[in-house]
């Protein structure tokens, strides 16, 4: 067995909009573009784990006030009632509506702590420099990836009830400020994957071998 | 496996964009795509006419848009009293209350974002039909890449959803003929999307440069 091929064992870098490869040597002046997109060249992402460590700790104190505050208020004939994002799933779930229940459980409350837990999970073993169950990891990356954005319901149904439902007396539905946090837990979620770089999943497997 | 000492940068090997692993590019034939062999990501995907159809399909999708932005997503009722709502309302409503925030949010992942994504694919892929280069592929190419994803019209539809099903508990509310033109939007755009092969876009921008 010899050791894996990577751009960086051979002196190039992978152009990370239109994945052309360059020679490194085209990059040791200062900013570095692709010849193909100009795209800015970076071997790897700049500073990946302690912008991924931030964010996610940033996320981490943010999910707090996202579920403790209320996101949506509704007053109909007088009488108000309050939701916080835990708080919309169970109602969903006790007016029998328990598919979409579910969903909004699982992009709302289970997607931003997976991705929290599971990012975590990923810059650590990439510092402990794991060497175990790489591909299983990738494949967590991708998915990590790509279930963020779908937290987005809660913001986007309570953008379309406050604009929808403004009879004044008769009915009338407000936004709450945990609607902000829950927001910005999603929003820092998707930058914190995005400054990971999974390259750094595999970057030691060359060390296995000899040589 | 070969690499030239005194390359500058080259086309016929790529490296996985999610682990670094070396491929030479394969000629796959069109309809198949090709993965990494090491981590599993999608490396090469070949369409046939990709992108005649790319555009296509943008085209409509701007069309949908428009159509979208028209009439009335949903419309409620209660005790004789109506309400409706379009597209941006949600954006407006989140500004009106303070929310200032939520307000640019959602206007740019529901409104901004997938607007900007077919009329960067429109002025990208319309000019190279006619033969011309578009007036500056490199950015838009870029500009593509980083908007999409915060173009969130698919998740938005969900959100549509959720909220008719809250709504339909104490109120009758009804479907806008916006929302049909809205969800077709959202079909196009995907397979916009999904047939714009990349190298293709390349190889034939080199082509009406030359
Ligand atoms: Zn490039
Ligand atoms: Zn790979």
């Amino acid at each position: 067995m010899t050791a894996p091929v990577t751009a960086k064992s051979i002196g190039a870098i992978s152009c990370h909009v239109c994945g052309l490869l360059v020679s490194s040597r085209l990059t040791t002046t200062h900013n570095a573009r692709c010849p193909r997109c100009d795209a800015r060249l970076h071997s790897r992402k700049v500073n990946s784990l302690s912008r991924t460590w931030a964010l996610l700790i940033a996320a981490g104190i943010l999910y707090v006030p996202a579920n403790v505050y209320p996101v949506l208020t509704l007053i109909s004939f007088g009488r108000s009632t309050t939701n916080t994002i835990m708080g919309g799933v169970i109602e969903l779930a006790h007016s029998g509506q328990m598919v979409i229940a579910i969903i909004v459980f699982v992009a709302s409350v289970f997607v931003p702590i997976f991705k929290i837990a599971a990012l975590l999970f990923l810059v650590v073993s990439v510092q402990l420099r794991l060497k175990v169950q790489r591909r299983k990891r990738a494949v967590l990356y991708r998915f990590t990836e790509f279930i963020g954005r779908w937290s987005m319901i809660d913001i986007f149904m309570i953008s379309i009830l406050i604009g929808l439902v403004k009879l004044q007396a008769l009915a009338t539905v407000t936004a709450g400020p945990g609607a902000i946090a829950f927001a910005a837990v999603v929003i820092i979620t998707m930058f914190a994957a995005m400054t990971f770089d999974p390259r750094l999943i595999w970057d030691d497997e060359g060390d296995d071998y000899d040589g | 496996m070969e690499i030239d000492k005194d390359f500058t940068y080259t086309e016929s090997l790529i490296a996985c964009p999610e682990c670094d692993l070396i491929h030479s590019v394969p000629s796959i034939r069109e309809g198949e795509q090709g993965r990494c062999v090491r981590c599993g990501a999608l490396l090469f995907v070949r369409h046939k006419n990709s992108l005649d159809r790319s555009l296509a399909f943008a085209l409509t999708g701007l069309m949908f848009f428009i159509l979208a932005n028209i009439f009335p997503l949903l419309t409620f009722e209660m005790e004789g009293q109506s309400e409706s709502n379009r597209l941006i309302d949600g954006a407006i409503a989140f500004w009106n209350a303070g929310y200032w925030e939520l307000g640019i949010v959602v206007f740019i992942s529901s409104v901004v974002a997938p607007l900007a994504v077919l009329l960067v694919l429109i002025t990208l892929l319309l000019p190279m039909q006619f033969g011309r280069s578009p007036f500056s592929p490199q950015f838009q190419i870029r500009l593509l890449t980083h908007l999409k994803p915060w173009a969130m019209s698919e998740i938005f539809i969900l959100g549509i959803i959720v909220a008719f099903v809250k709504l339909q508990d104490f109120a009758d509310v009804s479907v806008g003929l916006s929302l049909f033109a809205f969800v077709l939007m959202v079909a196009a755009t995907v397979m916009a999307y999904l047939t714009l092969d990349e190298d293709a876009l390349w190889s034939r921008l080199k082509e009406i440069r030359a």
